[in-house]
């Protein structure tokens, strides 16, 4: 067992073997996916609670599959059903969800560092599924599984990140895992939405999506959401895929086999059309699901980890 | 009578003298120098202590009246007094706001009543802090308010401001602007720049400081009257500053300890007790403000003493409240970051936290000479400090500073010849009031 924190809060924060073990487990997990009977019993007796402070429905459904699939008890709680709507803190409803059995607690919230805080009031693990403009490690992790399933290995690799990356969370996340694996990573986007100082990062900037697409081997658009242009970053959604949007002519200067990657949900048109979206370098849909077997792996490594704890500590008391 | 015996006088305008003595009787500094000693005085031995003119804090959050929770006037000023300060100046941002004469009567009478040290009034520029309309200067003046403040709602309107010097001119008030653009800081919580992108936390540029600096300096010339820039925190403020003195502008301006001795390093792992406004920013700008304290641009240290209850700390960063709880950290943070390295001496430590804050509110104290009020700290440059919330008298806990080695011990805090703080503890808990 690699995994020495009980929590899984970003990749900046994690070894690299530790997102190895991850993206092997991963592996394991998808095999069980692709059967007819999906199901294991490994996290039997295990409750994971999914507390979601943003509308989410993609990746709340994703790890609930992935808790049932493993056989574990899954619940959900979400915001406007919750006790923050009458004022309860995070700090509070966690403790509350903690002492009611909870192994894992995975948080949602539209503040950066929430699950920080979270992970250090209470015992459960806490995996972030996105936290503000901070990380989205879970999706970050599946997108490398992605990249090294039909790549074969990260190392060397081109990866153009195209958009919105001053608030993007998995930017972020996907910054500090693949250039810790070796990877090129470019980053382009309007100058407006470049956050200050992202190349000390080690990955590389430019304004001309050409140069981030030249040659690149996996090409990541990151959805750009609309308020952009009430808030006076971007004159118009029209002018921002005129100079961002990833199409068919541009995609030429990335190599022939790109992956062209997004997370979704995708604004076709805006920031890829819809003919690349269904173009054959496309793997938009195998992203869904291989963010179940990663899931699957974190859940099972996390709630696999507690389970060692308290043998170790049973064999203490002997 | 009292008779300090064998100090190290730092008295605010002259070099350090050795082995001086200082005679207090009534209250008052009856006279210093060698070899002092009167029938019946009570003796203090300083051993080489330094013996100061207790500290002025010309910015400060007493929260009372209507945040109790978070500070009341009686643990603020036990909490100034621990940090050696005998005289603070308070801010209007309470509820309600001290924008009326009975309202800095109240704060002056409780101050008397329960509290330990001398408090001043700093009223607020606008009613409510709303940036509106303008309080009544006048009667605050007339109530005792020592300058005016709309401090951490700045006036946004810069003919508002204008007009607000312009009024204040007449009866001699001085205004303190905490400068900051909102329509630059906006939704901001740390500073803008390579911390903030990587903790994915809004950013607040230096720019949002600096355009209000500049904005208030020139008005500020416009109308031909002082003001003085709250806790400057970044270099292009710096700049503008001394520019404008150079200049001849009446331009004032203080820092706070935390702006010399911490960046926004310190937000990692989004630790709330960093978060504060102005932000805390890079080594470039630590540099330029200690750089600034010593040619003189930055004229005083002020605490910006913002104490906080867990509540408004132990929540997500972004809804955490801005400050630092500062008056038991400040005197040791100026000796270990300022002194200690070199870049000031004592005597200009003990110019910018006592003599020149008096100066700028125009109040007495701020010295130590033949006649003055014995308002007097006594510290131990040498003795290791750790302040922890244990230690710490201030309701609020709120610090980044906890648990640091530091240097420079406050012993004593004389106010009126009155022992307030002795032997480094409140001097109501010791039994016995002074060694000696």
């Amino acid at each position: 067992m690699v995994r020495k924190n009980k929590d899984l809060l970003g990749l900046n924060v994690i070894s690299e073997e530790e997102m190895e073990e991850i993206l092997d487990t991963a592996r394991r997990m998808k095999s069980i996916l692709l059967q007819d009977n999906r199901k294991t019993n490994d996290l039997q007796g295990k409750s994971i609670i999914t507390l979601f402070y943003e509308n989410s429905a993609r990746t709340r459904l994703s790890f609930e599959l992935a808790s049932k699939y493993m056989g574990a008890n899954a619940a959900n709680v979400s915001a406007s059903s919750s006790s923050v709507s009458k004022g309860e803190t995070l700090v509070d409803t966690a403790r509350t969800i903690d002492r009611m059995g909870a192994d894992v607690i995975v948080l949602r919230h539209p503040m950066s560092g929430a699950p920080h805080l979270l992970a250090k009031h209470v015992r459960a693990s806490v995996i972030n599924a996105g936290d503000g403009m901070n990380e989205h490690p879970t999706q970050a992790l599946l997108d490398i599984f992605t990249i090294r399933e039909k790549k074969g290995s990260i190392k060397g690799r081109k990866v153009a990140i195209i958009g919105d990356i001053a608030h993007s969370r998995v930017a972020r996340s996907n910054v500090w895992g693949l250039t810790a694996l070796g990877a090129e990573v470019w980053l382009a986007g309007p100058s407006s939405l470049i956050p200050p100082e992202i190349e000390k990062t080690g990955a590389k900037v430019t304004f001309q999506i050409e140069e981030a697409l030249r040659g690149a081997d996996v090409v990541m658009g990151l959805r750009l959401q609309k308020e952009r242009q009430s808030s006076g970053f971007l004159p118009s959604l029209r002018e921002y895929s005129r100079y961002f949007g990833i199409n068919e002519r541009n995609l030429k200067y990335a190599d022939p086999n790109a992956m062209v990657m997004h997370p979704g949900p995708v604004n076709r048109g805006v920031e890829l059309t819809s003919d690349v979206r269904s173009s054959k370098g496309a793997v938009i849909d195998e992203q869904v699901t291989n963010g179940v077997a990663v899931r699957m792996a974190l859940l099972y490594l996390l709630a696999g980890r507690r389970s060692e704890r308290k043998e170790e500590q049973s064999a203490c008391c002997v | 009578m009292l008779c300090i015996k064998n100090a190290t006088l730092l008295d605010g305008n002259h070099p350090r003298q050795e082995r001086t003595d200082i005679l207090i009787d009534n209250g008052i500094i009856r006279k210093t120098g060698r070899n002092l000693t009167a029938k019946g005085c009570r003796i203090l031995h300083a051993n080489g202590c330094w013996v100061m003119p207790g500290f002025i804090d010309a910015h400060c959050h007493l929260r009372e009246p209507g945040y109790e929770y978070k500070e009341d006037i009686a643990s603020g000023t036990r909490s100034a007094a621990m940090g050696g300060f005998t005289q603070v100046a308070c801010m209007p941002n309470t509820n309600p706001v001290l924008d009326n004469a009975p309202l800095v009567h109240f704060v002056r009478q409780k101050a008397e009543s329960e509290g330990v040290g001398k408090v001043h009034v700093i009223g607020s520029i606008t009613k409510g802090l709303l940036g509106k309309e303008l309080s009544e200067m006048g009667e605050l003046k007339e109530a005792g308010a020592v300058a005016l403040s709309d401090d951490g709602k700045p006036v946004g309107n810069a003919g508002l401001m204008k007009r607000a010097l312009e009024y204040a001119k007449a009866f001699g008030l001085l205004l303190i602007s905490h400068c900051e653009d909102t329509s630059l800081s906006e939704n901001g919580t740390m500073n803008e720049g390579y911390q903030s992108t990587i903790l994915g936390l809004r950013g607040i540029s230096r720019a949002a400081e600096e355009v209000m600096v500049s904005r208030d300096i020139i008005l500020a010339e416009t109308v031909g009257v002082p003001i003085h820039i709250a806790h400057v925190s970044t270099w292009g403020s710096v700049d503008l500053v001394r520019h404008a003195k150079e200049r001849g502008v009446k331009v004032t301006c203080e820092t706070a300890p935390h702006y010399f001795s911490a960046t926004d390093d310190w937000v990692a792992g989004y630790n709330t007790n960093a978060k504060v406004n102005p932000p805390l920013r890079t080594e470039d700008d630590v540099d330029a403000v200690i750089a600034g304290l010593k040619d003189g641009t930055i004229d005083i240290i002020a605490t910006d003493h913002a104490p906080h209850h867990r509540d408004d700390k132990e929540v997500e960063f972004d809804l955490a409240a801005n400050g630092i709880s500062g008056f038991e950290t400040a005197f040791a943070l100026g000796v270990t970051n300022l002194v200690l390295p070199g870049y000031l001496t004592i005597e200009e430590l003990v110019r910018k936290m006592a003599v020149r804050p008096a100066e700028i509110l125009g109040i007495k104290g701020g010295t130590i000479e033949k006649g003055a009020p014995a308002d007097i700290v006594i510290a131990d440059p040498s003795a290791a400090v750790e302040i922890t919330a244990g230690t710490m008298v201030s309701k609020g806990k709120n610090s980044p500073f906890l648990g640091l080695p530091l240097k420079g011990k406050i012993l004593y805090t004389i106010v009126d010849g009155k022992f307030v703080v002795s032997n480094g503890r409140l001097s109501e808990e010791e039994s016995t009031e002074w060694t000696g």
